[in-house]
């Protein structure tokens, strides 16, 4: 693909300083003798209000209770499942909490409800240091998910394809018809029309992820999903 | 252990020049890349001259067996392997007394720089594979680690890098390679964080006098931001090429 690419930011490294009114989450820079420096590898970026931010190009997935993630199922306890939500901790889904009321095992069978293997759209309740995540689908839109495809990016991507305001989703969406979903641990659930939809957009997404650190990137995944869409002969 | 050195072998010339031609200041020439392992979440391969050490790092992760983890911070495992193939003559792929010693010294000088206390409960692995030895390997191994933990994205206070100092027919010599450090008299393997003044492994096996220990971690020092810097370039080319200039 032709076209301009730019770096969409100015790229620091490890140990290099940082400015003092750049915005930053704490592990990524931290302040050491005075001087706020980076820990990883990221962009300084400018928005349109002239605000700096530091946007970090590598690295886990760590929970925060609020977010929604989409979990895959790893495990199955006596009252709960293990969720792989991809991330360093293994998170828990209760049993009570996924049929929104008690278990009772005379009853209920677990294995009917989720199994390894499946994915579930969930919100995280609680984490902290001492303990691995909880998760809960008792919410809308939460729950097993039944179609489409998930595809799985860095979660550190995860912005790059929501855009600014949304301005990516919307646009891929518009273009394929399909609905995305993104969850903050870099999971997308893509649901199309069709399957030469779904090729294109999960292309779209994989291409933002390999190209997240340059400028002009909706441009040029909107060419992407022109040129793709007429190779299959989709509308 | 004093080995007879062979006949008509100059390790520092009346010249100054050393047996490969460096000055006693010079590095030998130094190649870095990063992402050369698909698999891993970040890694890197180092080469000082004819030294060539590859690095892997997993993580943070959850381990397979439990017993590693810590309740306040990640764990750093470090593995310091040299391939049978390594040497001149076949090593026995099984960790040596070396090989571990060198994981624990490895292990020592990373775990100040990385911030592992933001990931408790997890482990942080990194694998360095010896693929070829000429002296130096520590060091080497060293800085191939620290690259590969910056292109994992685990959060790292700075960059390492690391060399190693030695004294060989009196005069000394930054970059020993395995000639000098078997026919000379002092060898000093040093890890530094030039961008935060951090020093993270110091050894010295051999005689060194004040003065000289001092001179010797002063070329050391120089040395290292050199190659610090060099490992800045490599990881930043690989964003630039991608996304054109800045």
């Amino acid at each position: 693909m032709s076209g301009e690419r730019k770096l969409a930011g100015k790229l620091v490294l490890p140990g290099e300083p940082v400015d003092d009114e750049v915005q930053a989450e704490k592990p990524f820079v931290v302040e050491e003798g005075g001087v706020k420096r980076a820990t990883v590898i990221g962009l300084v970026r400018e928005s349109e209000g002239g605000k700096k931010s530091f946007v970090r190009l590598k690295g886990v997935y760590v929970p925060k209770p609020g977010d929604i993630v989409i979990g895959l199922i790893s495990g199955v306890g006596v009252m709960n499942w293990f969720v792989d939500i991809n991330s360093p901790y293994t998170a828990v889904l209760n049993v009570q909490d996924f049929l929104g009321r008690p278990y009772n095992p005379a009853y209920d069978d677990m294995s009917l409800l989720l199994r390894i293997g499946d994915y579930v759209k969930a919100k995280v309740v609680a984490f902290e240091r001492t303990r691995n995540p909880l998760l809960t689908v008792q919410d809308k839109g939460l729950g097993r998910i039944t179609g489409g495809v998930v595809v799985e990016i860095s979660p550190t991507k995860v912005p790059r394809v929501i855009g600014r305001k949304r301005s990516m989703i919307s646009m891929i969406e518009e273009k394929t018809g399909c609905k995305l979903f993104v969850a903050v641990n870099g999971r997308v659930h893509v649901e199309c029309p069709n399957r030469d939809l779904e090729v294109v957009a999960v292309m779209a997404i994989k291409y933002i992820e390999r190209e997240a650190h340059t400028s002009g990137l909706t441009e040029r995944v909107m060419r992407l999903i022109e040129e793709e869409k007429s190779i299959r002969e989709v509308r | 252990m004093v080995v007879k050195r062979p006949e008509g072998l100059v390790l520092v010339s009346p010249e100054g020049l050393r047996h490969d031609g460096r000055r006693p200041e010079d590095l030998r020439p130094v190649k870095m890349e990063v992402g050369v392992f698909k698999n891993a979440d970040g890694s890197a391969l180092v080469e000082y001259g004819k030294t060539r050490v590859v690095a892997a790092v997993y993580g943070p992760r959850e381990p397979l067996q439990r017993f590693p983890l810590l309740p306040d911070k990640a764990t750093l495992r470090v593995r310091y392997h040299m391939a049978p193939f390594s040497t001149e003559e076949r090593k026995s792929p099984a960790p040596s007394r070396r090989e571990v010693e060198l994981s624990k010294v490895i292990r020592e000088a990373l775990e100040p720089i990385v911030l592992s206390e933001e990931y408790p409960r997890t482990v942080i692995d990194i694998f360095l594979e010896v693929l070829q030895a000429d002296g130096g390997t520590r060091t080497a191994a060293v800085t191939a680690a620290s690259l590969a933990l910056a292109d994992a994205g685990v959060p790292i206070r700075a960059l390492v890098g690391g060399v190693a100092v030695g004294k060989v027919d009196g005069v000394l010599v930054v970059d020993i390679d395995e000639t000098e450090d078997m026919y000379g008299e002092a060898d000093m393997p040093v890890a530094a964080a030039p961008d935060i003044g951090l020093i993270t492994l110091l050894q010295l096996n051999g005689v060194l006098s004040r003065e000289e220990f001092n001179r010797a971690l002063d070329m050391a020092l120089t040395a290292i931001t050199r190659i610090v810097e060099l490992e800045k370039r490599t990881l930043r080319s690989g964003y630039v090429e991608a996304g054109g200039e800045e």
